[in-house]
């Protein structure tokens, strides 16, 4: 089992944003993760990285609690987040970063953002700031995917390419190992029809809708 | 803690590039050039040789902007880091929480500390090319109290940017922090002791737990009591407790404060949600 979810919850300014919500993701499930903004997908993302506390229920990803075991779990999560933030750090730097925690070459990752067409060699020096939103955007998918991990997710990840970056980013999706699990979220069900064989539904911090297809 | 020194190193190559850094490093190597600019490291003043009155009003000036200094531009980079979402992005990767809080202290603190030295060890250079004998106990003396200050500030630093979440607030804290440490320093407490509303040893009390005050008398303790201002909790200070034991508590006390501050800060960081 990757994601083990037992009646979660989490209050923000007394407020449930997760409200009990209970669920499993079994390795291979390709979630499409759905609903209006603010129903708390954001925050049930957060939850399973081990950036928030529960105020109740019990969460285990890998088996393990996200918060106590945080390297073992995040050590195979790849995460993408839903706006690239402006990290000082330049390219290189940033690379650095990524490859010395979590031992992926940096080769790896170049070669990966190649096939966006994205040449970071060109851009080692530059702040990943002062990127276009679309290079950042290609660059964080480019450490996702060659980070090899067991359980992916994507806070709406396409949202600032043009439509041949969406392109190539399915297809490299369509690449990835069939066992790995993702969730996706997303507002553009179409876009990922073919990449998914399960949609979970969230409203006001509940799951109200969860198919398999 | 093994991605500790990674942190550390990024952080470090990260302050380089950034404008706060160069304010900073021009301040206090301006600072130092404006003396030598002036001649203040020239004059011989009620017993002071130039060069230890120079470093003596330099270590004045930073005790008092170097808090600041650092309180602000630590705040802002860190509570920054979490409003932006750099934090969440940075934290999604397999690194401890031990070692990327470690990590960015270790890192900031080489940043902050290395450009007021590189001030202090300017001035000794200046006066070595002048001649005449260098105040060696002194310039020692201002190293450890500069290193203490870094890390006392950093360590109150570190906690208020785990504790307040938003920019502004922390902001705010870190400048009630140092007005309120400064509100207590001779000055005021002379103005306390002589309107008699307060008991002489809570006024004494007061000046040993404020480590900027601690820092002033520290940094004016090798000189001679009778040639000098040094203000009255200072030189009651020095005539009871003694030269020696005074330094060791004017270095010892505020790192010690930093580091109850960084490790409650710590405390914080873990225990509460990241973002
Ligand atoms: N740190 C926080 N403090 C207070 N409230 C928060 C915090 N984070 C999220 N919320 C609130 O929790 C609710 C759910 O937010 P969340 O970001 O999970 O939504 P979402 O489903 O991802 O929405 P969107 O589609 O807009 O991205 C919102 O009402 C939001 O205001
Ligand atoms: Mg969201």
């Amino acid at each position: 089992m990757i994601i083990k979810a037992k009646n979660i919850s989490k209050k923000f300014m007394r407020e449930y944003v997760l409200d009990h919500i209970s669920f499993n993701l079994k390795s291979g499930d390709r979630v499409a993760l759905m609903g209006p903004n603010g129903a708390g997908k954001t925050t049930l993302v957060r939850a399973i990285l081990g950036f928030y506390k529960l105020d109740g229920g019990s969460l285990e990803v890998f088996g393990k609690n996200p918060i106590k075991s945080r390297v073992e779990v995040l050590g195979g999560i790849s995460f993408i987040p839903q706006l690239p933030p402006p990290i000082k750090l330049n390219i290189e730097e940033l690379l650095k970063y990524v490859s010395k925690s979590s031992g992926i070459p940096k080769e790896a990752i170049v070669k990966e953002a190649k096939k966006m067409d994205l040449n970071l060699k060109a851009n080692l020096n530059k702040p990943f700031f002062k990127l276009s939103g679309g290079m950042k955007q290609k660059l964080l998918i480019a450490i996702a995917l060659s980070k090899k991990s067991k359980l992916l997710i994507f806070d709406e990840p396409t949202a600032n390419l043009d439509p041949k970056g969406r392109k190539q980013f399915y297809e490299l999706l369509s690449g990835i190992n069939r066992e790995c699990s993702t969730i996706y979220i997303t507002h553009r069900l179409d876009e990922i029809e073919g990449l998914i064989n399960r949609k979970i539904y969230m409203e006001l911090g509940k799951i109200v809708e969860d198919e398999r297809l | 803690m093994k991605n500790l020194a990674l942190i550390a190193y990024l952080d470090i190559k990260e302050s380089l590039r950034s404008k706060w850094f160069y304010v900073y490093s021009f301040v206090f190597g301006g600072l130092m050039a404006l003396f030598f600019i002036t001649g203040v490291s020239d004059a011989v003043v009620m017993g002071f040789t130039g060069l230890s009155r120079m470093l003596l009003i330099f270590i004045q000036i930073t005790i008092i902007i170097l808090p600041i200094f650092i309180l602000i531009t630590t705040v802002k980079s860190i509570a920054g880091d979490r409003e932006s979402h750099i934090l969440e992005y940075m934290l999604s990767f397999p690194v401890s929480l031990k070692s990327y809080y470690w990590g960015k202290m270790a890192g900031r603190f080489v940043t902050v500390f290395l450009p007021v030295f590189f001030a202090l060890l300017m001035g000794v250079i200046f006066g070595l090319i002048k001649g005449g004998s260098l105040p060696w106990g002194l310039i020692l003396l201002y190293t450890v109290l500069i290193f203490a200050l870094c890390f006392t500030f950093l360590g109150i630093a570190f906690f208020i940017s785990s504790v307040v979440k938003s920019t502004d607030i922390a902001l705010g804290s870190s400048f009630s922090v140092w007005i309120l440490l400064l509100a207590f320093i001779d000055i005021a407490l002379i103005g306390l002791m002589l309107q008699n509303r307060l008991d002489d040893k809570i006024i004494l009390a007061l000046a040993m737990l404020n480590p900027i005050e601690v820092f002033r008398i520290g940094a004016i303790s090798l000189f001679d009591p009778e040639l000098t201002v040094i203000g009255p909790v200072a030189y009651y200070l020095l005539d009871s407790l003694g030269r020696n034991l005074l330094i060791i508590y004017a270095v010892v006390y505020p790192v010690a404060v930093g580091g109850v501050f960084a490790l409650f800060g710590y405390i914080a960081f873990k225990k509460r949600d990241l973002l």
